[in-house]
């Protein structure tokens, strides 16, 4: 006689360690196997987008910083680069290099947090504290540069706020060898683990073609064999300047993204050496009006953030202030594929599967 | 000193009582001190100093958190079954420090010379499993009861092959008596790790496992489960269940001392050197080990884990005992 079950409702988060912040999933389980999924958002919806209406465009930038808040440069970009963008600026080289070390590191950043706490969350606890340890290196260069670890607010409509302190490109280049090395201890300490690898195997696992018809971009695609990385497809800033390469997956499984990110910090890696040994003399900013004030208009501008494709779009009917901004954050987009991805699985692999999508609640809620 | 073997008299009870509370301190500081030997350990691994405020070097932390938990509100949930709430953690613990009656510290420091010490050890240390399914169960909690029912699943697994390198042991010796099994060591000039290298992986594994420790610590999966069957308790109750735990590594650690490091026995003819200091180096070697694995390793997840009980560890135990039999049979051990 087979004995009978009952479907349970277990409800994972919005405080629950392994959501990464104040995300929560309603599963439905049948003992351990997972037969429906609901996730739940806006725990941190702070209205971004509608406070950003209400200021001008330099104080929309520290706004920015508090969506991705793990790689704020990114989002420092996204803002300052739509402005530009509408308003026809041409940056100064120099600011321009500095922008892409920043980004570039903020890049790191974020791929070293997410490396951490995605094995954290497969249960392993040392990987998190090496990953915070060389995350915390980054963050006090970024520190002498822009003065904060994480909110940042460091460019500018025009350029950036501060030029390199002394000494500090020289550090930089001592670090990307330091990094390198600490690199290769983390795929010695978790890369080839017979438990990781089989923890991660047959889970999460799309194609390109599920993956574009949910918006899905970043890692997350370019792990399914898509060469799509907008520094490559479209060049903006300098980096039309800089030689590298995408790192590009195969099957669209989480080993595959794991891959696509640890290969991205390398390549980040490089690109930051290329910049601090190329970056020219000169200006930081440009001469733009103290009032920004871009002629009425729209404009769409992306930039491959480190979840993602990172649009803003911006709307401006030529007062100092915009009459419509909208980010499109990549964490919120790839995110909606989590229910489909969990259906049939257990309720162990929830914490890799989530996190195998890289999400910062920060930027999922706005 | 086998104080449990002398009839019952007032003055012998006194004396057992007596000898088990010394027993349960030394316990006690024992697992005081695994807890921060274990938070010192992983701080040298993770690059961080581990506790180092209260107290020189941090040696006094623990007994604040002891005394933290002594102290702190008793918070029972309102939906909980009551009695078996309470009841839960005493089942737990008592079975873990009970299993030490028999554990040979040296030649002359044992409490029990018991013939069937290793079955004593198998059958009371299962029971433990009663009082974390009690707690899963009792707790009125979803992330509890999951915990519950795979920590069952999983130390039931993990017992067969625990006892079938028992077996091994038995064969060797031609006993289940620990004493008689480190004098059998010592008269071969060899430690059973040596010719029961194939019993002693698969009993490390599976002791890993039956500890409900990382790799293996899936009834407490923190990323998952939150913190799996003891996830309503807190204050003293908790602490049982971690004391529990602790008991259970110095238990098994002393136990693979004696079945397979030689005991008390001296290597290399070290005998100058007393047989308890032996012992305890030995003890804190498979120690360091949990807590060596616990920093660098993933949890594995509880198909795999049930998978590799069954079909890896059960098989290997058992051709170690054919293999180990069969030596015997043709007289080569």
């Amino acid at each position: 006689m087979p004995l009978r079950t009952e479907e349970m409702l277990l409800n994972i988060g919005p405080h629950h360690p392994s959501t990464h912040g104040v995300f929560r999933v309603v599963v439905k389980v049948d003992g351990e196997r997972i037969t429906g999924a609901k996730s739940v958002l806006g725990y941190l919806h702070r209205g971004t987008e509608k406070i950003c209406e209400d200021l001008n465009y330099t104080q929309i930038i520290p706004y920015s910083d508090r969506l991705d808040y793990l790689a704020g440069m990114l989002n420092n970009y996204a803002v300052v680069h739509s402005v530009e963008t509408l308003m026809g600026i041409e940056v100064p080289e120099r600011a321009e290099y500095l922008r892409i070390i920043s980004m570039e590191f903020s890049r790191i950043c974020s791929h070293l947090v997410w490396w951490g706490t995605f094995v954290l969350d497969l249960g392993a606890t040392t990987p998190f504290v090496w990953a915070f340890r060389d995350r915390e290196i980054i963050m006090q260069l970024l520190n002498e540069l822009s003065g904060a670890r994480m909110t940042f607010n460091y460019m500018r409509v025009g350029g950036v706020k501060w030029d390199a302190p002394e000494g500090w490109l020289a550090k930089i280049a001592e670090f990307i060898p330091e990094m390198r090395k600490k690199l290769k201890d983390y795929h010695t300490l978790v890369t080839n683990n017979e438990i990781f690898v089989k923890r991660i195997e047959g889970i999460g696992v799309y194609d390109a073609e599920k993956a574009i018809d949910y918006g899905i971009t970043g890692p997350n695609l370019r792990g399914c064999g898509m060469d799509a990385d907008l520094r490559k497809l479209q060049s903006y800033s300098a980096y039309d300047r800089f030689d590298f390469e995408v790192a590009v997956g195969k099957d669209g499984t989480i080993k595959d993204r794991y891959n696509v990110r640890m290969k991205e910090i390398e390549t980040s890696l490089n690109i930051i050496e290329q910049a601090v040994k190329n970056i020219p003399e000169g200006e930081i900013m440009c001469n733009v009006p103290k009032l920004i004030r871009p002629k009425e208009g729209e404009v769409y501008t992306r930039l491959e953030s480190s979840k993602g494709e990172l649009g803003v779009h911006l709307v401006s009917k030529g007062k100092d202030k915009p009459y419509r901004i909208h980010f499109r954050r990549p964490s919120f987009i790839n995110l909606q594929i989590l229910e489909e991805l969990l259906i049939g699985k257990t309720v162990a692999d929830i914490p890799p599967i989530l996190g195998a999508i890289d999400i910062v609640v920060g930027e999922v809620d706005g | 000193m086998a104080i449990l073997a002398q009839p019952l008299t007032w003055l012998n009870l006194l004396l057992m009582v007596i000898f088990a509370a010394i027993l349960l301190v030394i316990l006690l500081v024992f697992v005081m001190y695994a807890l921060y030997g274990e938070r010192k350990v992983l701080g040298w691994i993770q690059v961080r100093n581990g506790p180092n405020r209260v107290g020189p070097g941090g040696l006094l932390q623990s007994v604040a958190d002891v005394f933290k938990l002594l102290i702190k509100e008793d918070i029972v949930p309102r939906n909980v079954d009551r009695f078996l709430f309470y009841l839960a953690p005493i089942i737990a613990f008592t079975p873990a420090f009970a299993v030490l009656a028999i554990i040979p510290f040296s030649e002359n420091l044992f409490f029990a010379n018991s013939n069937v010490g290793l079955l004593y050890y198998g059958a009371l240390s299962s029971l433990t499993i009663t009082g974390i399914l009690l707690a899963g169960w009792s707790s009125n909690n979803k992330y509890a009861i999951m915990g519950g029912m795979r920590s069952v699943a999983q130390m039931v697994s993990y017992e067969v092959p625990i006892i079938l390198s028992f077996l091994g042991i038995a064969l060797m010796a031609g006993s289940l008596n620990l004493i008689d099994i480190v004098n059998a060591q010592k008269a071969a000039g060899m430690w059973n790790i040596f010719p029961q290298i194939l019993g002693f992986i698969v009993f490390v594994i599976a002791a890993n496992a039956e500890l409900n420790r990382t790799p293996f610590d899936l009834p407490e999966a923190e990323n998952e489960l939150v913190a799996g069957y003891f996830v309503e308790y807190s204050g003293f109750r908790w602490a049982f269940f971690m004391l529990t735990e602790y008991s259970y590594i110095f238990a098994l650690s002393a136990l693979m001392t004696v079945i397979y490091l030689g005991g008390w026995s001296a290597p290399f003819g070290l005998t100058f050197i007393p047989g308890i200091v032996w012992f305890i180096v030995k003890f804190l070697i498979l120690v360091f080990y949990l807590f060596w694995v616990r920093a660098t390793f993933p949890r594995v997840r509880i198909d795999h884990l049930m998978g590799f009980a069954w079909k890896v560890l059960i098989p290997l135990a058992l051709l170690n005992v054919v293999v180990t039999a069969t030596l015997k049979l043709f007289g080569i051990i």
